[in-house]
């Protein structure tokens, strides 16, 4: 009994070492639950189809006391509870406790998007690539409320808690991508709050991570800022067109070596260090008339902010 | 003096017609004769009116759930909508429909008439208790008029300290309204417990209190122990949002999962509030309707005694994913198995009670054994969620919220109906078209697994809850639970029509139209104020039918039984 086979395809595809497990466990509580509510419900059908009133028929005396029956029932399935609960605590211990030998990753949850820092310290949203066969702790925070890290086909799931870390580690056994959702209700956009892990081999893992922080083969590094400005949400409030007025930040058309007005008199020079300091701690110095909204941080490697600014620099 | 208590027994019918012709309708008119009645009767049927109304409003909620889940995508309504439509949903079934539905409405018009009381212990205490409910709910309809929240009906932590999507003050009147429902609650419990020990007519010993007064004895006593947590919790929730007082907010110091420790060591047990009632009708139904006394009488009434008990022990079981300490989890998972057996043992005596006994289909019976198959598969799926590694996978997917549904609708909403159908003959004095009843406990029973069997599906397969959106694979499962959902709001719909139709032209009802050897079907239909001409004196249980007369089981009017007595 090794393996129950899922025959109405209730399980997801398994992706990871924890799964079969948990799936053994799943069936076999499906099939102890079917031939309980057929034995169950089955009597119950036969009882009311045959022992029907009949008109006129006296009342019955009642039966002699069936304590031992009741005793019976009433301790034996504690046989089955604790077998479930003996399994079930087992692959829970599996799952609690990391390998020693767990390469780990950071995860900070926020509305509503999902971010990975690699053991390089290197960021990105979205997609956590992750090498096969090789455990994976990763290490959450939360920088606003509760968020859930789901990850189906791994059979994982943990609450990640503003003010605590949490743990969760996996061992992917499939190449390929896998759904991440948020599991715990964290608002408006909780239902799009979706990230990827891409699972490859141990070669395209390494080149994966040396080469994440340059830009992609064949594109400037131009190019690669223009991609990061819009997959960093950049895009959501700073405009790039000349003239374009409205956005929740500057327009950062031609911004690059000018002087910027800021809010509570001066200026400040647009160089990279100005940029670089404006990601990370947008707060330092808000340019004049943009103080409605606050810009969140956004913590990016050097080179990206460098590539960034290279993207900037061609707004002219 | 056992014969004189003998006829004193079977007198009640009797004696009702002897000394007074009008009922507890009759006795008093007029819309203050309701607003300040004391009798319980009363009280009761205000409480059924307020609490229908809130569950036709929380499945109007439903409907537009199921709706805009038909396709991927916005529907008919933006996700910010819908976090408030699913949240009022939950609100409204739990604290103005669900808790308050059997206790407060079936529970207040049925337990003094089955004790052979007159009343409950504080009939001021009780009207009071309606009172606060109607509060309650006029702040709950304020809440929803200058905004309405978007926490989900859990309130979670430091979400609800910070959410201002709808109206910053939405979630201090949503928290408002549940906390001042709480003291309703507690009233209740208090007035029950009371009424339970004390107001029993004489005869009526523990060994023959009728299992429905078990279960709510045992529901009354978590009502007064659980709630007040509730309330206290609540109460902070609002200082934090309103005063900025940190509890659970970590950003004022706080910690977001002892919200969660709190408001489960209420809301755990008010899961059993909220069935045991139900498995209490189902005991009075199943008796009835296989004329004879329930198997295992004393272990179906410990049983409700030891889930109100045990259900004060497994609050962490919500919290498995939360980062509560293994050693919590592993705790709270052995004591959750502990609750599948008073559970099982309930379910196991039901069907026990059926071999060899004379049974009869009638719409309350329907809707009773319609409780033991949807309670039996939410039952067992809880296993699913008590076993540690599964329920790590399962939790806040689509398979808990069918497990749930399976047990607060398929069981305690499933039972209420059960109740309803069984004591409208005895509330209303009216009789209804069974024929038609049974039709809508049909679709009903239909639609309701048509919505919830695939949710388990959707969850087993990953998807998460509380979702306005979802990927594609989801797509066809939640139609099809979308089209489940209609089909439940057709059969309710035909139910109401029944019970309308009742009301306005229905056949008078005799005393006892289901022959039943039960105390409240020994005084008229509807009872008089008092409930019986005199106190009666109890000399068997309420499912001695051995011991009954032919004339306490006549399922006729009285005159016709004794044409002599006939005016």
């Amino acid at each position: 009994m090794d393996h129950i086979p899922d025959i109405f395809g209730q399980l997801p595809k398994q992706a990871s070492t924890l799964a079969a497990s948990v799936d053994w466990l799943y069936q076999f509580i499906f099939w102890a639950c079917v031939i309980m509510f057929v034995v169950i419900i089955g009597a119950m059908l036969f009882f009311v189809a045959k022992y029907r009133a009949k008109p006129g028929e006296k009342p019955l005396a009642p039966g002699p006391k069936h304590t031992t029956l009741e005793l019976a029932w009433t301790f034996a399935p504690l046989i089955l509870l604790g077998a479930l609960f003996h399994w079930g605590f087992q692959s829970y211990v599996f799952s609690a406790v990391a390998p020693a030998t767990s390469i780990e990753f950071r995860v900070r949850a926020k509305k509503w998007n999902w971010e990975f820092e690699y053991p390089s310290g290197s960021r990105e949203g979205g997609v956590l690539v992750v090498p096969v066969h090789q455990p994976v702790k990763l290490i959450m925070s939360s920088e606003d409320v509760l968020h859930s890290f789901f990850v189906p086909a791994f059979r994982v799931k943990r609450d990640v808690v503003p003010g605590m870390y949490s743990t969760v580690w996996f061992e992917a056994t499939e190449l390929g991508e896998y759904d991440v959702f948020c599991a715990e209700y964290c608002g408006t956009s909780h239902s799009s709050m979706f990230a990827k892990v891409r699972v490859v081999t141990a070669a395209q893992y390494r080149e994966f991570v040396l080469n994440m922080d340059r830009p992609p083969a064949g594109k400037t590094k131009a190019q690669w800022g223009a991609e990061l400005f819009t997959a960093n949400s950049c895009s959501a409030c700073h405009h790039v067109v000349a003239g374009e007025a409205g956005g929740v930040g500057p327009n950062l058309f031609g911004v690059i070596g000018s002087e910027q007005p800021l809010e509570g008199g001066g200026t400040v020079h647009a160089d990279l260090a100005y940029v670089r300091e404006s990601v990370l701690r947008p707060q330092a110095k808000i340019v004049r008339g943009f103080t409605t909204a606050q810009m969140s941080t956004f913590t990016l490697s050097d080179s990206r902010i460098e590539a960034i600014y290279a993207y900037l620099e061609t707004l002219r | 003096m056992a014969t004189e208590a003998q006829n004193a027994s079977a007198a009640p019918v009797d004696a009702a017609h002897a000394t007074t012709d009008r009922n507890f309708f009759q006795e008093r008119s007029g819309i203050k004769s309701w607003l300040v009645t004391l009798d319980h009767k009363r009280i009761g049927l205000m409480y059924l009116v307020a609490v229908v109304l809130s569950f036709l409003v929380g499945g109007l909620f439903a409907l537009l759930i199921r709706i805009e889940l038909l396709s991927a995508g916005r529907t008919i309504m933006d996700a910010d909508t819908y976090n408030r439509v699913f949240t009022l949903h939950g609100a409204v079934m739990v604290f103005l429909f669900i808790i308050p539905s059997i206790p407060a409405a079936l529970g207040n018009f049925l337990l003094p008439i089955v004790l052979g009381a007159k009343d409950v212990a504080f009939p001021r205490l009780n009207l009071a208790s309606f009172y606060l409910y109607v509060v309650g709910a006029v702040l709950a309809l304020a809440s929803m008029i200058i905004g309405s929240v978007d926490t989900g009906w859990t309130f979670y932590t430091p979400y609800s300290s910070n959410t201002d999507v709808g109206s910053k003050n939405a979630v201090i009147w949503m928290t408002g309204a549940v906390f001042v429902l709480g003291f309703s609650s507690i009233l209740t419990g208090v007035n029950f417990i009371t009424t339970i020990h004390k107001m029993r007519a004489p005869g009526q010993d523990w060994k023959r209190l009728p299992l429905f007064v078990w279960a709510t004895y045992a529901t009354s006593v978590i009502q007064v122990l659980a709630t007040p947590v509730l309330a206290i919790t609540l109460l902070l929730l609002i200082m934090e949002r309103g005063f900025g007082l940190g509890i659970f907010d970590p950003r004022l110091g706080g910690d977001p999962v002892l919200f969660q420790h709190f408001f489960w060591f209420y809301s755990h047990p008010a899961v059993y509030i909220m069935i045991l009632p139900g498995m209490g009708i189902v005991s009075e139904i199943i008796a009835t309707f296989s004329r004879r006394e329930i198997f295992g009488y004393m272990f179906v009434a410990m049983s409700s005694v030891a889930i109100a008990l045990l259900g004060f022990l497994v609050w962490g079981h919500h919290m498995f994913t939360s980062g509560q300490s293994e050693y919590s989890t592993m705790v709270f998972s052995a004591l959750t198995f502990l609750v599948a057996i008073p559970s099982g043992v309930k379910v196991l005596n039901w069907v026990a009670t059926l071999y060899k006994g004379q049974i009869t289909l009638s719409a309350p019976m329907l809707y009773a054994l319609g409780f033991i198959v949807l309670f039996s598969i939410g039952g067992l799926t809880g296993l699913f969620l008590g076993t540690l590694s599964v329920d790590i996978y399962l939790h806040d997917t689509y398979f808990v919220v069918a497990h749930f549904h399976y047990v607060m609708v398929g069981g305690t909403v499933c039972a209420f109906f059960g109740g309803l159908h069984y004591w409208w003959p005895k509330m209303t004095g009216k009789l209804y078209d069974e024929r038609l009843a049974k039709v809508a406990f049909w679709i009903f029973f239909i639609g309701f697994n048509v919505t919830f069997l695939s949710q388990f599906v959707l969850g087993s397969r990953g998807a998460p809850r509380r979702s306005w959106d979802y990927l594609p694979q989801f797509e066809e499962l939640h139609r099809f639970s979308s089209v489940g959902a209609f089909i439940i709001g057709i059969g309710i719909l035909l139910m109401v029509i029944v019970f309308v139709r009742s009301l306005v032209s229905g056949a008078k009802a005799p005393p006892n139209p289901w022959g039943s050897a039960a105390l409240e079907w020994q005084t008229t239909s509807p009872p008089p104020v008092e409930n019986f001409a005199s106190t009666p004196v109890i000399t068997r249980g309420p499912y001695d039918y051995h011991l009954a007369t032919e004339g306490e089981l006549y399922a006729g009017f009285p005159e016709d039984f004794e044409p002599s007595k006939k005016a």
